[in-house]
């Protein structure tokens, strides 16, 4: 199965979380699905895109990845190995190859360790470098990040937003890895500070040939970011192509649905617009509706639809869609 | 058309342990019937505080309205008595809050909440504001509207909640709304259809509104007329379309810049503005964008610059004409 471009293979992979009732016995009374069945690939050195709204399981599928989360059934490939499958020893190694950043600059720094301690740890619960070359290391970070290494005494509430998330970022390459799950990573920042993150991450990357998994909800953000993009809804991947056939051609109607959405921030553009309104609110991921669960909201649905769960289809070359009517 | 609102000179400061702090410096604009303004600035810009400060909401102390005037309809908020105030607030200005989820009171059902300003300001019996409460429900597409007056606001979703929050603002058909970040919290799809509600509403009653946001995006599509906030101060003024296509203020310009485009088609590295927002402790005697400026030059950090003309509607506060790099009398 393997190709030489591939980082990472995601193969059906599903995450339930259990909702149980009871405090001494705990019964099983149902389940939220998270992640339901999703399969997509990435390649080596590209950023991959993944959008949807909040409580669509974006995240979710980040952390079953690395595995912070066990998922329920299907595999997960990265580098050809099994991490599913993997034995924790060999779990612990793999970890250096592949870091997260967070969505909250505030929630994920611990407030009582310094800079250097927070971006250092890496280095030393992996057996990497310690003492003196340690603190070498921690400086080189903390520069490459754009933040002077005279600030490694410093306690993460001495930084702004835009800081701490560059705090994030050195840590994420603390051990080099090769690919960097980012959730969220700019969304809790001003937007002139979102700016500067983003050129950050790009400047990185070229320089690392790192990959990317971009978790995010702001599509023109992923759009200037990714090289390829996957549409999540509910539990689901919809629709998965690359950045421009996407957005110039998105077929899945909750795609076209949610670029109407999206302001545009030129008033002669937004003059002429058509907007698609979707009715009602996400259902609950406890009850995903019967079929193709974004029906309840569609305007094209027709009554296949809560009948047969759509089939993921290649449409065209390396355009995939989940949708009936497609 | 003769102004419905007219601010001028406004000032709100906090006293802090750590200092005073400097939210709103002189702030000036008015506003006219049925027009929609757009505000927009990034966090602690002092957007909300000048909009609570007009509806006397700040906390006082530690805050204090240190200066100004905001005339509306000829009698001065700022200078109101409590009493007159309360006949203003939710019934003449109303505020839809940028959290839906903390904004009603948890432990009063919606009909409860409804129907609270209907009996206040309109002096309506109870059936009455009842059967107001069902058309306010209906009319911002709640369906089962009768039922639901009867569950609390938890029992409602983040895009509902923000929905009954504008009938509520709109109950007493109120001639300005201020809305402030109201789709901040909701997802894209949820925020397309509160934007669509209240411009909808807008044209129905006529009235005017005053929309706070971040996002240009939404500013774009709504709004007549928009004013840029940074450190307390308007910095820029400008009919949107204008905004938009000629930008003066180098903050106002390095925002769009900043700005990825769902409609970019070519990659583009993003102008991103170095440094951060200042900590508004001090009253800055120079520009306060100056140490953020790449235009910056001495003058910048000897005087502040007043909000002048630049162009037809068009105010700017700069020492510096951006187009020509020229500086300015």
């Amino acid at each position: 199965m393997s190709d030489d471009n591939i980082l990472l293979r995601v193969d059906h992979l599903v995450k339930h979380f259990p909702i149980t009732r009871g405090i001494i016995v705990q019964r099983q009374i149902g389940a939220v699905h998270a992640v339901d069945d999703i399969s997509f690939f990435i390649k080596r050195g590209e950023t991959f895109g993944l959008v949807g709204e909040s409580g669509c399981g974006k995240s979710t599928t980040g952390r079953t990845i690395l595995q912070l989360y066990r998922p329920t059934s299907g595999h997960v490939y990265f580098e050809d190995a099994d991490l599913t499958t993997l034995k924790p020893e060999k779990m612990r190694l793999m970890r250096r190859r592949m870091q997260m950043i967070f969505q909250d600059p505030y929630a994920s720094l611990n407030p009582r360790m310094t800079v250097g301690e927070i971006v250092g740890e890496p280095l030393v619960v992996h057996g990497v470098a310690k003492g003196a070359a340690a603190e070498e290391r921690v400086e080189q970070l903390l520069s490459l990040v754009g933040l002077n290494p005279a600030f490694s005494n410093r306690f993460p509430h001495e930084f702004s937003g835009g800081q701490r998330q560059r705090i994030g970022v050195a840590r994420a390459l603390a051990l080099q890895p090769s690919l960097i799950v980012c959730d969220e990573p700019i969304s809790a920042l001003d937007v002139s500070i979102q700016a500067q993150v983003v050129n950050l991450l790009e400047d990185l990357q070229s320089q690392f040939g790192l990959t990317y998994l971009f978790i995010a909800h702001d599509l023109s953000m992923v759009r200037h970011i990714s090289n390829r993009v996957a549409v999540m809804y509910l539990g689901i991947i919809v629709e998965l192509a690359s950045r421009d056939e996407l957005y110039a051609h998105p077929l899945h109607p909750y795609t076209q649905a949610l670029m109407s959405a999206v302001p545009v921030a030129d008033p002669a553009v937004e003059e002429k617009r058509h907007r698609i309104i979707l009715e009602g609110d996400v259902p609950s991921p406890v009850n995903p509706p019967s079929g193709c669960r974004f029906r309840t909201r569609c305007p094209l649905a027709r009554e296949i639809c809560a009948e047969q769960v759509p089939e993921w289809r290649e449409i065209s070359p390396m355009h995939w869609v989940a949708c009936h009517m497609v | 058309m003769a102004d419905l609102l007219d601010v001028k000179g406004l000032e709100t400061r906090f006293k802090t342990r750590d200092g005073v702090v400097h939210a709103v410096n002189g702030v000036s604009f008015n506003i006219k019937e049925g027009e929609t303004l757009g505000v927009v600035g990034e966090s602690a810009c002092g957007k909300t505080v000048t909009m609570l400060s007009l509806l006397r909401l700040i906390p006082v102390p530690p805050g204090k309205i240190a200066a100004g005037t905001a005339l509306f309809q000829g009698s001065d908020l700022l200078t109101m008595t409590e009493e007159e105030i309360r006949h203003v607030r939710g019934a003449r200005i109303s505020m839809v809050f940028q959290d839906p989820m903390t904004s009603f009171n948890p432990v009063l059902t919606i009909g409860r909440q409804l129907t609270e300003p209907l009996e206040l300001h309109l002096g309506m019996s109870q059936t009455q504001a009842r059967e107001r409460a069902v058309e306010l429900m209906r009319m911002v597409n709640i369906p089962q509207a009768e039922d639901r007056l009867n569950d609390y606001p938890h029992q409602f979703s983040g895009g509902m909640r923000q929905r009954v929050m504008i009938a509520m603002a709109l109950s007493c058909t109120p001639q300005v709304l201020i809305a402030d970040e109201p789709t901040t919290a909701l997802d894209v799809t949820i925020q397309a259809q509160i934007i669509e509600l209240v411009k909808r509403l807008r044209d129905e009653i006529g009235m005017a509104v005053i929309w706070i946001t971040h996002d240009l995006g939404i500013v774009a599509g709504l709004a007549k007329r928009v004013l840029v906030m940074y450190a307390g101060y308007i910095i820029e003024e400008a009919p949107v379309r204008e905004l938009y296509g000629n930008p003066l203020h180098p903050y106002t310009l390095g925002l769009m810049g900043s700005l990825p485009r769902l409609d970019d088609t070519q990659h583009r590295r993003l102008v991103s503005i170095e440094g951060v927002p200042p900590t508004l402790y001090e009253k800055p005697n120079h520009c306060p964008f100056a140490p953020r400026c790449t235009y910056a030059f001495e003058r910048c950090w000897q005087e502040n610059p007043l909000l002048l003309p630049v162009g037809v509607d068009h105010r700017a506060a700069c020492w510096v004409d951006v187009k020509t790099g020229s500086h300015r009398e």
